[in-house]
C-alpha cells in the first residue's frame, strides 16, 4: 500500500493537473518541475481539458500483478487537444472500433483496487467521444 | 396538520446529469443459463445494464455530477453540500462524496455524506439537499442516487440487478430548470427486502415485495402529495416511478389514475433493468431531457425496507437551454454493448481467481 502516493498524485490522477512553465508558456503532464523547453523553474498548476486524439494504442495481455483483475486491456498514447501527449488506459469502446486519431475524451475509473483491504485508487482514463457535439 | 414538506425558501434543480454504463446483459442470456430458456418469453425486463470492470458507484456518480454541472453552468466551489444515495457505495468506511467532490473541484469548503435507504436512497439525498438550499444553510446542494446492484446468480432479482445514477444540483428557485412545487415522505417498517452487513447478495420477500411494499408506500405517498398540493393526476404532463421492473410502474401508475402516455418518458427499466437508487431519479432525467416551460412533473421513488419520496415539480424557461448543455440519458441507452453470461460473470466479480 502506498497511500502518501495516491494522496499525492490526485490532482493529477482526478483532473488532469499538469503544470503550465509560466516563462515561455510550455505544458507538461505528467507535471515537471523545470520546463522542458526554456529550463525554467517557475511554473503554475495548469488543469488539461480531458480532450484528445488517439496516437497509438497496444493491448495488453501480460500485466504487472494489480492490473490482472482487468487484463486484456488497452493502453493508448493520446495527443490532448493541447498539444501534449500522455499515457492512458482506454475503456468502453465496441471491439473493431479503436481507430488511430479518433476523438477521444477523460473519465475517472478505477485505476485498480490495491487488494481486498486496501483503498480503491481513481483516476483518469478515456474512451471513445460520446457526445462531439457539447463542449466541456 | 400538514403533511406536505417544503422548505420556507422556494427552491428547485439548477442542474441534472445522468450516467448509464455501457454493456447489456440480456434477460435471455440469465434465462438460458439458469432455466434452459422456460422464461423467455416472461422476462421482467429486456435487459439490464452492466457496469464496467473498472466502474463503480463513485465513477458512475462523477460522471452524472460532470453532466449536472454543465447543465447548471456555477461555479463547483459554492456547492456546500454533496449527498450520495446508495446501496453500493465501493467501500463499507470511507464516503463516496469526498471523491465526488474532489474531482469536481467542489472541496474543501463542503460537507460530504452518504446515504442509504434501498432504492430511495437518491431521492432521500435530494429531501436533504431541498431542506439545505431552503434553509439557506448553502447556496447550491449536489444530490446523487447510484447504484451498481448485485444480484445472487440464478435468483429472480438478477433479471434486473442493473447499474445507473442521477445527481441533482439544488439551488434558488430563480436559477432554477425546475421549481419545487412540494414534496411528501412515507415510511413503515417493512422487511420486504434486505441485505446484512458482509452479505454480497440481498434477501428478499417473494410476493411480499408487491403490495404492502412497493404499491402500498407509493400510493400513500403520492396520494398525500396530491391531496395536500389540491392537484389531480391529470395535472402533471410525466410521471416517473421506481421501476423495480417493466410492469409495476405501470401498474401503480393506473391505480393512481395516470395514463400510459404520461409516463413515455421516464420508465426507462425495460431496456436498463432496475437502477435501485438510480431507478427513479435516472428516469428524472429522461423527463427534463424532453419536458418543456411549464410542464409539471411528478416522481415518486419506493425504497425497500420501506419507504417513498413523492416531489412535483414545475419546468420552468430554462430547461430549453440546459438540457442541450450535457449528454442526454437516451444517448447512454444507446450506446448499448450487448455482452454474454459469461462476460458478464466476469464484470461482476463472480469468477474468483485463487
Ligand atoms: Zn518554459
Amino acid at each position: 500500500m502506498d497511500i502518501p502516493r495516491y494522496w499525492r498524485l490526485k490532482s493529477q490522477r482526478y483532473r488532469l493537473q499538469g503544470r503550465r512553465c509560466t516563462d515561455c508558456g510550455s505544458l507538461s503532464f505528467p507535471p515537471r518541475q523545470v520546463c522542458m523547453k526554456c529550463k525554467s523553474r517557475n511554473s503554475e498548476p495548469y488543469e488539461f481539458k480531458g480532450k484528445g486524439k488517439l496516437y497509438s494504442y497496444t493491448t495488453i495481455y501480460q500485466s504487472p500483478d494489480r492490473f490482472e483483475q482487468i487484463i486484456p486491456y488497452v493502453v493508448a498514447l493520446v495527443d490532448l487537444e493541447e498539444g501534449v501527449r500522455i499515457t492512458a488506459q482506454l475503456t468502453d469502446y465496441f471491439p473493431e472500433q479503436l481507430e488511430i486519431g479518433m476523438d477521444l475524451e477523460m473519465v475517472i475509473r478505477q485505476i485498480y483496487e490495491d487488494g481486498p483491504r486496501g483503498p480503491i485508487l481513481y483516476g483518469y482514463k478515456f474512451r471513445p467521444i460520446l457526445c462531439p457535439g457539447i463542449e466541456s | 396538520m400538514s403533511k406536505m414538506m417544503k422548505p420556507s425558501r422556494d427552491v428547485g434543480i439548477v442542474g441534472y446529469g445522468a450516467y448509464i454504463p455501457a454493456y447489456r446483459l440480456p434477460g435471455t442470456e440469465i434465462s438460458e443459463l439458469w432455466r434452459d430458456g422456460q422464461d423467455n418469453k416472461f422476462l421482467p425486463v429486456k435487459q439490464k445494464s452492466v457496469p464496467g470492470k473498472d466502474e463503480d458507484t463513485t465513477t458512475m456518480s462523477i460522471e452524472a455530477a460532470q453532466n449536472a454541472l454543465k447543465r447548471a453552468k456555477i461555479n463547483p466551489a459554492k456547492i456546500r453540500a454533496i449527498w450520495v444515495g446508495s446501496e453500493s457505495h465501493p467501500y463499507a468506511v470511507k464516503p463516496t462524496g469526498t471523491v465526488v467532490a474532489e474531482v469536481l473541484g467542489i472541496a474543501p469548503d463542503t460537507l460530504a455524506a452518504d446515504m442509504e435507504f434501498a432504492c430511495k436512497a437518491g431521492t432521500e439525498a435530494m429531501q436533504a439537499g431541498f431542506a439545505f438550499v431552503g434553509s439557506s444553510m448553502g447556496e447550491y446542494a449536489l444530490c446523487i442516487g447510484a447504484d451498481t446492484a448485485q444480484g445472487r446468480p440464478g435468483d429472480a432479482l438478477e433479471y434486473t440487478a442493473a447499474a445507473g445514477g442521477a445527481a441533482f444540483i439544488i439551488g434558488p428557485a430563480e436559477e432554477s430548470l425546475a421549481v419545487l412545487e412540494g414534496s411528501y415522505s412515507y415510511v413503515t417498517d417493512t422487511p420486504d427486502f434486505f441485505r446484512r452487513a458482509y452479505q454480497r447478495y440481498p434477501e428478499h420477500g417473494n410476493r411480499f415485495t408487491g403490495e404492502p411494499a412497493y404499491f402500498k408506500h407509493i400510493t400513500s405517498s403520492v396520494s398525500a402529495l396530491l391531496e395536500e398540493l389540491k392537484l389531480k393526476p391529470e395535472d402533471f404532463a410525466y410521471v416517473v416511478f421506481h421501476q423495480p421492473n417493466s410492469k409495476f410502474p405501470l401498474k401503480v401508475g393506473k391505480m393512481l389514475g395516470f395514463s400510459k402516455e404520461q409516463q413515455k418518458y421516464g420508465l426507462l427499466s425495460p431496456s436498463i433493468g432496475n437502477t435501485y437508487a438510480g431507478a427513479s431519479v435516472v428516469g428524472l432525467t429522461d423527463i427534463l431531457d424532453h419536458a418543456k416551460p411549464g410542464e409539471r412533473i411528478l416522481i415518486s421513488s419506493f425504497g425497500s425496507g420501506a419507504g417513498s419520496d413523492t416531489f412535483s415539480f414545475m419546468v420552468t424557461s430554462k430547461i430549453t437551454k440546459a438540457a442541450k448543455l450535457a449528454p442526454k440519458t437516451k444517448t447512454y441507452i444507446d450506446r448499448a454493448i450487448p455482452i454474454n453470461y459469461a462476460a458478464y460473470a466476469r464484470l461482476r466479480k463472480k469468477i474468483i481467481k485463487e
